[in-house]
């Protein structure tokens, strides 16, 4: 049982992960249309970020959780309005091409200089230790990761869902010439959306340096599973992204218990499933 | 105009005086040249009509004074203000609202954000109870999804969200259109109370009979550009040739 429960939780650390990136993706496709490739490169440049301000500049890692993400979010802004605002109303392929150009490109300059082994990132000292919950033994980090994770997504999606500037976003979503035609600065809530979803990721790059190390293709890896979940739980939809992101985690770690040689396919199984049945994704509406 | 509506809007207060002057405006959607050279006036407090056949160049007019026409030169001056550069969000914030022909209320938001969602852009605008007792139907749907609304309903919507914002000059595509007669008479009734409000409407109508009972003034567009203009009091002695253009 102690094992099922340790995967559980691993589970659900990854699930975080997949939900802060997918839903970043799900934004950033909402508003701007690209099916962002960078992702995953920004994820980790905020795991390097965080490593920085801790080792060059002496900076903790509560510091990190915020500044990393503004760092990386001003970077992504600079990426949109340089780059990506031009291609507004081109075909898909174009957006993927670019930011796939531009994840590689990241992540070559960062191997380039760190090679392909991890840095270490030690967790901060109020989150070391662990608790015995009777049924299993928790590490303190991980719990924090996977509670921090939800609030954060629970918060992006009242943030959209509920506020006055998240109706901007989901009308300039359905049709961007109105909502400027009101008097909103359309292009302007464009690059702030894609800094908001480049700034999510960053903030799990900092939530995972602890866990898994700090590499330059730490984001390589992840995303191809994220495109994979984002795929499956249906593009445009936060809530959708956000309890896909988790559930295939939990997925994910309960393959690893009862059938380990799945564990890595399983996401990808149930996508072609998905796609099979429902090629909007669970929860996604009609292109 | 009632001195207290002038008062609070710097927009509605040159009562009489040329609010929108449109000259030599030409506009393209890609390589296709819609409008030819459109030279008209509107004078603040009035309702001016634009008539013409189905892609006569009504619409881009509309959209071409709005800033959402890519290409598009000429003149354009909103209160002596020139804005044939200027994008369309610094238009709307100068006081000029559009109401679409699609209507434009968004699916993903209910009825009260999609009321809600055009900024207020200057003082002056109609404060919501007024709303409510312009549009009752509104007021019990707020928290239905936009387009669950009917035809009618979305149509009051797209009106409605226009005028808290201050603008004082709307622009209304196409208002009745595919509305049942007692609606379109809602609409009718609306209109003469936004007029006697001092707002300034810019209306754009295939059915004359609908714009005779709110107009003052009526221009017919024709292949992109302005062929006739004449008053609400010399409709009659023109209706002969207002058949002949219009087709009807």
């Amino acid at each position: 049982m102690q094992a099922l429960y340790a995967q559980l939780l691993v589970g659900l650390i990854n699930g975080s992960f997949y939900a802060l990136l997918s839903l970043g993706l799900a934004v950033i496709f909402g508003m701007l249309n690209i099916i962002n490739f960078a992702h995953g490169a920004l994820y980790m440049m905020g795991a390097f970020v965080a490593y920085f301000l801790l080792n060059l500049g002496g900076i903790n890692y509560w510091w990190a959780l915020l500044i990393a993400p503004i760092i990386v979010g001003i970077f992504g802004m600079i990426l949109e309005r340089t780059m990506l605002q031009w291609l507004t109303g081109l075909d898909h392929l174009y957006g993927l091409l670019l930011t796939f150009g531009i994840a590689l490109i990241v992540q070559g300059v960062f191997q380039n200089y760190f090679g392909s082994s991890g840095l270490p990132y030690a967790i901060p000292d109020q989150l070391k230790g662990g608790m015995n919950l009777g049924f299993m033994f928790l590490p303190v980090y991980r719990g924090w990761v996977v509670i921090f994770s939800l609030v954060v997504c629970l918060a992006t999606w009242f943030l959209i869902e509920k506020t006055r500037l998240g109706a901007y976003l989901r009308a300039a979503t359905e049709n961007p010439t109105l909502v400027r035609a009101f008097g909103i600065n359309v292009p302007r809530m464009i690059t702030l959306t894609y800094g908001l979803g480049v700034g999510l990721a960053a903030l799990a790059g900092v939530l995972s340096a602890p866990i898994n190390q700090v590499r330059p293709l730490m984001g390589a890896d992840l995303i191809i599973v994220v495109f994979a979940v984002v795929v499956i739980g249906g593009m445009g939809s936060i809530m959708g992204s956000i309890i896909t992101g988790f559930a295939l985690g939990v997925i994910e770690g309960l393959t690893k218990y009862f059938y380990p040689e799945a564990s890595n396919t399983v996401v990808f199984v149930l996508m072609v499933l998905v796609l099979l049945v429902k090629p909007t994704g669970l929860t996604g509406r009609a292109a | 105009m009632p001195e207290t509506a002038t008062a609070e809007a710097p927009a509605k207060a040159a009562t009489g005086g040329n609010i929108l002057g449109v000259r030599n405006l030409e506009a393209w959607y890609g390589e296709s040249h819609i409008l030819h050279g459109i030279n008209f006036d509107v004078n603040a407090g009035e309702v001016v009509t634009l008539l013409g056949r189905n892609g006569a160049g009504k619409t881009t007019t509309l959209k071409s004074i709005m800033g959402i026409i890519g290409k598009r030169t000429g003149s354009v001056k909103f209160n002596n203000q020139e804005i044939i550069r200027a994008t369309s969000d610094k238009i709307a914030r100068m006081g000029i609202a559009f109401c679409p022909e699609e209507r434009g209320i968004f699916s993903s938001l209910d009825v009260r954000e999609n009321l809600l969602l055009p900024p207020v852009v200057r003082p002056g605008g109609l404060p919501l109870d007024q709303i409510f007792d312009l549009f009752p139907n509104l007021k019990e749907r707020l928290t239905s999804q936009g387009t669950k609304l009917s035809g009618g309903e979305q149509q009051m919507l797209a009106i409605a969200r226009i005028l808290r914002t201050g603008a004082s000059f709307l622009m209304l595509d196409e208002p009745t259109e595919g509305l049942a007669p007692v609606i379109i008479q809602q609409i009718g009734h609306t209109i003469a109370r936004l007029k006697k409000e001092g707002f300034t409407i810019l209306l754009v109508e295939q059915n004359f009979r609908f714009a005779s009972t709110v107009a003052d003034r009526y221009y017919v567009v024709e292949h992109g550009k302005i062929i006739d203009g004449f008053s609400n009091s010399e409709l009659a002695a023109n209706m002969d040739k207002l058949h002949t253009y219009l087709g009807v």
